[in-house]
């Protein structure tokens, strides 16, 4: 009876381990691309678990451009802190999630592109008026805590302002919705995502402030062999005029005007 | 006196009237204070029906995202408990050895486990799995999760383990000593079996830990538990504080079937052993002298 | 390997000497809120039984996170209470913080302090009544000053989980020793050494204090 028990235990354990590890698979012959999970307008899966958004299209149309069928994509959550890690480790092939290309995260990766320019910009309730650059200082700002947007923030345009740092962008949402806070600030292009949002529709708009220049760019391993063939297969993306369908399709609902596409290999 | 505290008298006519005033009193300010959040939350749009519509009439959101979220927190969890719990077994009894080969390095293992924060843990595995193993990618930050889990509650369990054997009688010892058991026959046959019952308050409180914590895979390791899929809602819908309100109850129902679970468990067992009727503290993980000597069944508060 | 570490840039010891303060302050916190709500739950006020034990199941049961977040999300920035500090202020997530990590650890101080009341012989309690004792003085009096003296080792422990704990803060931007290691990781783009120096912080702080307790918690311990 005891035996019996036990063994049904380890029977159930062992299920357990066999579940876990039948989620995984994949062949080696398709490509892993990193992107963001939970970003609007950028990286998003919906609720019939597709992924839509720019970062998502653009990494579709570079990994067809390389030669990979449709169903041979495979999408990785790229959680901000892990991106060079999971580059290094060859967890992913390539990431494309607003990574935004810097000299110290050079060091570590390769960067293809840069694929599109955005700017700092603040996410403001559509009753409040833009703020001088000046007048950012008397603000109550939000934003993602260790994120290059709240290190400006500190650093150079609004030393004096109050920051408050979340986890996620949509935390801040709340106290900027209920008045609390006046302003997130972050990339234009994330910011045009969440103003587009169905359920925001009409509460908040950007400021078009252009406080910074970010350079997203492909995230690649080290000395990767592919770097040529994305740099190529973005420059085709530009002149065959999907950039400019993509861009208008995911960021246009928020009245956004991005910049025109940037020159391969251009750096801040 | 079965259903009476010893710590106050039973209440006459005075005090049952007191009893009375402070409750309404009570029921009162807890009544204004839920309402003031309420109309608050109201205002602001947070209790819209379309706010909370996704999780009633939508069931993509549950198949999407919280479902599958849910199953990986349940696997990370359950392997962590079926690990940890023997290895901190192993650990606990390693501790009480009579050789300072076995005693030092387990406590060492322990001390030093329990020091660091279990998400530093969880890091430091994932890293070492992606440089020394071949394990496959997609299971890797499962594997992360779990080791942490198990490096962080073996060690707690350990200390529980330890607590709950000091805390029997020395005469329990002696007297297997007196009829001739061996050393590992005593702590088999007669310590562990009475300890069981003294620890598991203390057990499972340290299993609903291992639940709540993994929800420290999903933020670093990109592990997409029950509490990453907040994220994930959130983006679809906008509506953190439904999204946040319906995970917090699931986790709270989950742990709750764990505890109730769990304390029927431990009736059984009462049930069906005579133990000294000693319970360890839910935290205890450390030699408890007093919890030693509790006096018999029924103390002063009543669980 | 830790050319990284810029102590101009990053405030090492300030985030650290944030998480002390954290750990302390919220150390304090819950060891009075868990004493009432102890206390509560074994009251002769049935609704008071009632409310701590919801209190206990339902705080002890919810991931840390969600609580702190919590308090910031809907205590702070959608109900508007501050705390008296100002909105996107470092003292205001502070604050939170230990609001937070208070509400969360008094139940585990509750809970350690129940089963050290267990630990109090019946004769105690029964002997205070035939003094003509009411239930508080039964209970500040007799039973609590023994019951604490039991649990000295447990609330020890709770103690460490709670300094490895606040780094949940993190979550609403404390500015402590975690927030501190994503943003080193973020600019630097080094997990490893960075998480091991941070490792190495936690086990100078939990190390001695465990070490420390353990030995108040063999003198303090009464010896029946």
């Amino acid at each position: 009876m005891r035996l019996r028990k036990a063994s049904a235990l380890a029977a159930s354990a062992a299920a357990l381990v066999l579940t876990a590890t039948a989620c995984g698979g994949g062949g080696d012959d398709g490509i892993t691309i990193g992107i963001k999970f939970d970003q609007p307008g950028l990286g998003l899966q919906n609720e019939e678990g597709d992924f839509v958004g720019f970062d998502v299209d653009v990494a579709r149309y570079i990994a067809g451009e390389l030669g990979y069928e449709e169903d041979e994509i495979t999408f990785e959550e790229a959680p901000s802190p892990e991106r060079e890690q999971l580059l290094d480790r060859g967890d992913v092939d390539m990431i494309v999630a607003s990574y935004s290309i810097t000299e110290e995260r050079e060091e570590q990766v390769d960067f293809a592109g840069p694929y599109f320019v955005a700017h700092q910009d603040l996410l403001l309730r559509t009753d409040t008026e833009v703020p001088t650059p000046e007048a950012i200082n008397d603000l109550t700002l939000c934003s993602v805590s260790g994120s290059t947007s709240a290190e400006n923030v500190q650093r150079d345009f609004a030393p004096d302002a109050n920051l408050q740092p979340f986890n996620t962008y949509s935390e801040c949402l709340t106290g900027l919705e209920n008045g609390t806070l006046d302003a997130l600030t972050t990339d234009d292009s994330i910011l045009a995502g969440y103003a587009a949002q169905e359920q925001h529709q009409g509460k908040f708009a950007l400021a078009g402030l252009e406080l910074s220049d970010e350079y997203y760019g492909v995230g690649l391993p080290k000395d990767s062999e592919d770097l040529e063939d994305v740099n190529d297969a973005i420059a085709q993306m530009v002149e065959d005029g999907t950039w400019e369908e993509l861009v208008q399709e995911h960021f246009g609902p928020a009245n956004y005007e991005a910049d025109a596409a940037p020159e391969i290999g251009a750096r801040p | 006196m079965s259903d009476l505290s010893v710590l106050y008298d039973a209440p006459g006519p005075r005090a049952r009237r007191r009893n009375v005033l402070i409750a309404v009193v009570f029921l009162v300010v807890l009544a204004a204070g839920a309402g003031w959040v309420l109309s608050v939350l109201e205002d602001n749009g947070e209790l819209d029906w379309d706010q909370w519509e996704p999780f009633f009439t939508n069931g993509n959101v549950w198949t999407t995202f919280i479902l599958p979220g849910l199953q990986n927190t349940l696997i990370a969890a359950g392997l962590s408990m079926l690990i940890a719990l023997p290895l901190g077994a192993a650990l606990g009894i390693g501790r009480l050895s009579d050789h300072a080969w076995v005693r030092i390095p387990a406590g060492t293992v322990v001390e030093f486990f329990r020091a660091i924060p279990v998400l530093l843990l969880m890091l430091f595995a994932n890293e070492a799995y992606a440089m020394w193993t071949d394990i496959d990618r997609d299971v890797r930050p499962l594997y992360a999760v779990v080791t942490g889990l198990v490096l962080y509650n073996a060690s707690v369990l350990a200390e529980v383990v330890r607590a709950g054997v000091l805390a029997l009688p020395r005469g329990q010892t002696d007297a297997a000593k007196a009829i001739g058991m061996r050393k590992g026959q005593i702590m088999l046959f007669v310590l562990l079996p009475q300890a069981v019952t003294a620890m598991l308050p203390a057990i499972v409180s340290q299993l609903v830990v291992i639940v709540k914590d993994t929800a420290l895979g999903g933020a670093m390791l990109g592990y997409s538990e029950l509490l990453d899929s907040v994220g994930l809602i959130d983006g679809n819908f906008a509506n953190l504080l439904a999204a946040f309100t319906v995970i917090a109850v699931i986790f709270i129902v989950l742990n709750f079937l764990l505890t109730s679970f769990a304390s029927w468990l431990e009736g059984r067992i009462r049930r069906g052993k005579r133990g000294t009727g000693a319970v360890l503290s839910t935290t205890v993980t450390d030699e408890l002298d007093a919890a030693g000597d509790v006096p018999g069944p029924g103390g002063l508060a009543k669980t | 390997m830790f050319d990284f570490l810029d102590l101009d840039r990053y405030d090492l010891f300030g985030a650290f000497w944030t998480t002390v303060q954290l750990t302390v302050l919220s150390g304090i916190g819950s060891l009075i809120w868990g004493t009432i709500l102890a206390a509560m739950r074994v009251s002769p006020v049935p609704i008071m039984r009632a409310f701590g034990t919801v209190y206990v199941h339902v705080f002890r049961n919810t991931p840390l996170t969600l609580i702190i977040v919590a308090c910031s999300q809907l205590l702070a920035y959608t109900l508007g209470m501050t705390m008296w500090a100002d909105f996107g202020t470092q003292s205001l997530s502070f604050r939170l913080a230990v609001l937070g990590f208070v509400l969360y650890t008094s139940t585990f101080v509750c809970e350690a302090l129940r089963s050290g009341i267990n630990t109090v012989p019946v004769g105690q309690a029964e002997a205070a009544r035939a003094l003509g004792l009411s239930f508080t003085q039964v209970l500040t009096l007799i039973v609590l000053p023994q019951a604490f003296r039991a649990v000295v080792a447990p609330l020890a422990n709770v103690l460490i989980a709670l300094t490895k704990n606040t780094t949940v803060a993190a979550a609403i931007g404390v500015a402590e020793a975690a927030l501190l290691m994503r943003d080193m990781i973020e600019q630097e783009a080094q997990l490893v050494p960075i998480a091991i120096l941070f490792a190495f912080g936690f086990i100078v702080l939990t190390l001695p204090t465990g070490l420390f307790l353990g030995w108040v918690a063999k003198r303090a311990a009464v010896k029946r």
